[in-house]
């Protein structure tokens, strides 16, 4: 446990408490990312400006924290193994009605039962594979 | 006002990503292999979330009836746990266990501009697509 980056972890996740509080007060929505990207792919033309807005945000934020020797990570590995991970993560959050800022923080913070089960699940799920790469040596 | 609040929420949740280094696809692994070397900080990440969303939740906006905007709140309709919920939490899981990504991350980093956010970008999103016909 040498690397703890309590801190930078926990501001971080105030700063999405923030965004998830804005959003819901001044306009109604639920900041659960898989749910705004997902509203893109549907046919009903309405309710696609602001989610455009969210994700540009999104991706623009890098910029404003570059300043701060803020940067992306480097990635390796198959592309195979994002090509699998990516179906299943936009299957799953699809058919489960959300992801990790959905059902973790929104739907949590609610004290919604359907996103408290969800967050376990799939938290557990998720360890439970990274266990399994481990003992294959994946 | 929907517009440039969504904008100023997105910048907001794509800094939180970054500065919890959310968006570090080894920090995730790290968080789930408890078995291992195990990084617990990313369990702060959903603390500090909860901090300050779930009293803003309780003691402000549960009490109104509209948001400011004058919209209404967006809640799901769905309050029971059935089997569709369990099969996509479980699907998430594993995408997210085998990667260390999950769609808040991996749209946030997409000005990276790293292929590998872009084929899971695409991959997802056919997975949204094959989960709405399943769905159907």
């Amino acid at each position: 446990m040498e690397n703890l980056t309590l801190w930078p972890s926990l501001i971080g996740g105030a700063l999405l408490g923030l965004s998830a509080t804005l959003l819901m007060l001044f306009t109604g929505k639920t900041a659960g990312i898989s749910g705004i990207f997902g509203g893109l792919l549907t046919r009903n033309k309405g309710q696609r400006l602001w989610r455009w807005a969210f994700l540009l945000g999104m991706a623009s934020s890098i910029y404003l924290l570059n300043p701060f020797s803020f940067s992306l990570p480097q990635f390796d590995g198959q592309p195979l193994l994002y090509i699998i991970a990516g179906l299943f993560v936009g299957f799953g959050t699809r058919l489960g009605n959300g992801c990790t800022s959905g059902h973790g923080i929104v739907g949590i913070g609610r004290l919604s039962k359907r996103s408290i089960v969800a967050t376990c699940v799939f938290i557990l799920v998720a360890i439970l594979v990274v266990f399994i790469r481990r003992q294959l040596g994946l | 006002m929907l517009i440039l609040i969504a904008l100023i929420s997105g910048l907001l949740f794509g800094t939180g990503m970054i500065v919890s280094n959310m968006v570090d696809p080894s920090k995730v692994i790290a968080f789930l292999d408890v078995t291992g070397h195990w990084d617990p900080s990313l369990a702060f990440v959903i603390i500090g979330a909860l901090t300050v969303f779930a009293p803003c939740y309780h003691l402000i906006i549960k009490k109104r009836k509209h948001a400011i905007n004058g919209d209404t709140f967006s809640y799901p309709n769905k309050t029971n746990v059935d089997s569709k919920l369990i099969l996509g939490a479980t699907c998430f899981g594993i995408g997210w266990g085998i990667a260390g990504l999950c769609p808040g991350p991996v749209l946030t980093s997409i000005s990276g501009g790293a292929s590998e956010i872009f084929i899971f970008i695409i991959s997802m999103a056919v997975g949204m697509g094959i989960a709405a016909k399943v769905n159907k």
